[in-house]
């Protein structure tokens, strides 16, 4: 009798999806093992960090958030501009916060214009990121789709709610789909099967699988996570075989543990660091758990994790 | 970055390795099956245990259904034979006493939602013979401030890992100032002879020694013996450190805790994972320990080494050991590491009670939610970002969600009213209105029958739209 291998019989495989377009197109997914498990499998596509941009200026950012976007944080186009050519950003992820109806709650058009100068402006690839609700969702992002025509831009969070319009668009126009489901394996596979028969392809979807923040529900993301890609790549469940992306930034960044000054709380500690620390051991948590995609906010945070992602990509 | 083509190379070590404990003969280390443990049996079918039959008891032994102690007859020796074969894969080693007292390893699982992780790593900060009276002070003091309260829980480090690096005075003087401290201690020395006087100092407070080598293993196994300390094991990569354990375990030491010298990220990491799956499912004993890691040697950044141990946190470490750490790091670790350890079979509970937050008055706005520590940190947080005084009042509904809560009857009129009535906001405010959460809507009806004079409002379904709520309603 041979002693148990113990080593991973992984059966399937996360599919590989494009997002931009032209030369700095990117692929994420496509691994064939878990989140750094290369003694035993390959991530053709090391995971990546997207650098979020808001379509309008923050109002309750801490300055130590604000800082490194300072001379950018009114105007969207610039913002995204300096991630890429100073922070290094691949990809931009727009948050649509200005359209929240519980905010500003700006008109469909006005957003949309803000979302075409920048998808015009940058050459890496682009996520954009309505308000989570259903309904103003569906108008927006329905017209997100047909404005980026060919720019193979990720959009969502798309939901039960309103995948039609949006993924019926989206089909249109060649984007990618963010299926987006709240902390469920059975409701995420089951909004994928619906995206499938909308005729959504698989190449054109990833997925949300909703996000909690460090100290804030991160464990129900992160076993969320480890559960769809256990589905994924050891019982052939080819509905949860997609890339995943975390939109993370904002869980963290909103936190009162991100918000105190040392001043305030001595243990606590260097308000600054201690920030990019939760930010970063996050998204570090959420990649180890199975995601593709991180989206965060901090310079310093990204280079962190990119560092990490690198040493353990080897 | 470690140079590409070594990184090759190691990767490779550990695939050759994993194939070489592959072809290990299963008898080796497999557990006992069944019918192994029904011949160790006394075989009387006396039922004491709760089981019609010693074979059927034999069985559910084996299926990690029942425990040994349940049959009475069972022979001394026998006992042995089989508590040895049906301990857990992975032994549960205590650093320390008392408050601080550390348990690491015991795990049973690969992933956390499979059942849970039981044993959090210990955070460890380093103090060296070399740093002065300032700098000792400084670390030491560092773990009586950086303790924080979160859902009824103290988080902190808990250990101090002393190193000796030649100057054994000056290490012997701080083993005598850390039994002064209700600090666990880790003691590091090659040196038999330094150990040997470290331990006998400070034997009562059960400190991990480290490390027994391929050098020293048999001095320091005797040590581990003698003062019945838990002994980590150091060897370059995981071979050596097979050889080791199955050493010092034929010396009788059952205490053990891995190091594999491996200080590189991707190595490092890939390690952990090899450890706890040769544990569990290749049942591999000389793996069944607890590990303890270092990015004290893996980076001169702090910041990266914070990063480097919220992977380790992630990926089964048992002892994480810090060069140094401050609140801005050590808090964010702490936070995750409670997040990996929840467990998930069990909701995370708030205490019911009354939440004064922005320093309210007797005109603040009261807002009623339930006690699933997820929605009240959520909730909470949200209304502090508002800046608008409020009175959040938590009714105890078992760790449920708002809509579970309802949907079981548990945050209904009835309960929610009878609450209010009870808890005591009533002598905090001198209004009488209530804000409920947006999706108990429907226990609106109910809810003002069961307190007429009372304003019921209904809040956004979700918490993110609550300062704009609170906004809107003082306005």
């Amino acid at each position: 009798m041979v002693f148990e291998i113990p080593k991973i019989n992984y059966t399937g495989k996360i599919k590989e999806v494009s997002i931009g377009a032209g030369p700095k197109a990117l692929k994420i997914g496509g691994e064939g093992c878990y989140p750094f498990y290369l003694f035993e499998g390959e991530m053709p596509n090391p995971p990546k960090v997207a650098f979020e941009v808001w379509d309008h200026t923050p109002q309750d950012w801490q300055e130590w958030a604000l800082q490194p976007f300072k001379d950018v944080i009114h105007d969207p186009v610039a913002w995204a501009k300096k991630c890429i050519d100073v922070y290094g950003a691949e990809i931009i992820a727009l948050q649509l916060k200005s359209a929240d109806p519980n905010g500003l709650n700006k008109d469909v058009e006005d957003v949309v214009a803000v979302v075409k100068n920048v998808a015009d402006a940058i050459d890496v690839p682009l996520i954009v990121w309505g308000t989570a609700n259903d309904e103003k969702d569906a108008a927006l992002l329905r017209r997100v789709a047909e404005v980026c025509e060919g720019k193979n831009v990720a959009i969502g969070p798309v939901s039960e709610k309103n995948y039609k319009q949006v993924g019926a668009m989206a089909i249109g126009y060649g984007q990618v789909v963010l299926s987006s489901t709240p902390i469920d394996v059975n409701l995420a596979k089951q909004l994928n099967i619906l995206l499938g028969n909308l005729g959504v392809s698989d190449e054109k979807i990833a997925v949300d699988p909703t996000t909690g923040g460090l100290g804030y529900g991160l464990e129900y993301s992160y076993s969320v996570m480890e559960r769809d890609r256990m589905a994924a790549l050891t019982q052939e469940d080819a509905k949860l075989q997609y890339p995943i992306i975390c939109n993370l930034a904002h869980e963290v960044w909103k936190t009162k543990e991100t918000r105190l000054k040392k001043e305030d709380d001595p243990k606590l500690g260097d308000e600054r660091k201690r920030s990019i620390l939760m930010e970063a051991i996050a998204a570090m948590s959420l990649l180890i758990g199975g995601a593709d995609v991180v989206i965060m906010r901090h310079p310093e945070s990204v280079s962190l994790v990119k560092e990490i992602i690198k040493e353990l990509m080897g | 970055m470690e140079d590409l083509s070594s990184n090759n190379e190691s990767g490779c070590l550990l695939s050759h390795f994993l194939e070489k404990i592959s072809k290990r003969k299963r008898g080796d280390y497999m557990a006992l099956t069944g019918i192994q443990i029904f011949k160790l049996l006394p075989k009387t079918n006396c039922g004491e245990c709760k089981y019609p039959t010693c074979l059927a008891f034999a069985m559910a032994l084996a299926a990690g259904k029942a425990e040994l102690d349940a049959c009475p007859h069972v022979t001394p020796a026998a006992r042995g034979q089989l508590s040895e074969a049906s301990a857990p894969p992975i032994r549960q080693v205590v650093i320390g006493t008392g408050d601080y007292e550390v348990k690491i390893g015991g795990e049973t699982v690969l992933f956390r939602h499979e059942k849970t992780f039981f044993n959090k790593p210990g955070f460890a900060i380093l103090i060296m013979d070399s740093m002065d009276d300032g700098e000792v002070n400084k670390r030491f003091s560092k773990l009586a401030q950086f303790q924080y309260e979160r859902v009824g829980l103290t988080l902190r480090p808990e250990l101090v890992a002393l190193k000796e690096t030649g100057n054994k005075e000056r290490f012997i003087e701080l083993v005598k100032k850390a039994c002064n401290e209700p600090y666990s201690i880790i003691l590091m020395s090659y040196d038999p002879s330094i150990m040997k006087e470290a331990l006998e100092i400070s034997k009562g407070k059960k400190p991990l020694i480290y490390a027994a080598t391929i050098d020293n293993h048999e001095a320091f196994g005797a040590l581990a013996k003698d003062y019945a300390c838990p002994l980590a094991v150091k060897g370059e990569g995981l071979e050596e450190v097979a050889s080791l354990v199955e050493k010092l375990n034929g010396m009788g030491l059952k205490d053990l805790v891995i190091d594999t010298s491996t200080r590189a990220i991707k190595e490092g990491f890939q390690e952990q994972i090899i450890i706890r799956r040769a544990a569990l499912m290749g049942k591999y004993k000389p793996f069944g320990f607890p590990t303890i890691v270092f990015p004290s040697e893996m980076t001169d950044n702090p910041m990266k080494e914070t990063l480097i141990a919220s992977c380790f946190v992630a990926k089964y470490a048992g002892i994480i050991v810090m060069s140094d750490f401050e609140g801005e790091s050590i808090f964010p670790l702490l936070l995750q590491r409670l997040n990996i350890y929840t467990d998930p079979q069990r909701p995370m509970t708030t205490q019911e009670g009354i939440y004064p937050i922005n320093n309210p008055d007797e005109k603040s706005p009261v807002l009623v939610t339930c006690n699933f520590s997820l929605t009240y940190f959520i909730v909470s947080g949200e209304i502090e970002n508002s800046r608008i005084p409020s009175w959040l009042c938590v009714m105890d509904t078992e760790g449920l969600s708002v809509m579970t809560a309802w949907a079981a009857g548990k945050f209904v009129g009835d309960a929610v009213g009878a609450f209010i009535k009870k808890c005591g906001i009533t002598d905090k405010v001198q209004h009488k209105k209530v804000i409920i959460p947006g999706y108990a809507a429907a226990i609106l009806g109910d809810l003002e029958e069961e307190l007429p004079e009372w304003e019921i409002l209904v809040g956004p379904r979700e918490a993110a739209h609550i300062p704009a709520y609170l906004r809107m309603q003082k306005s």
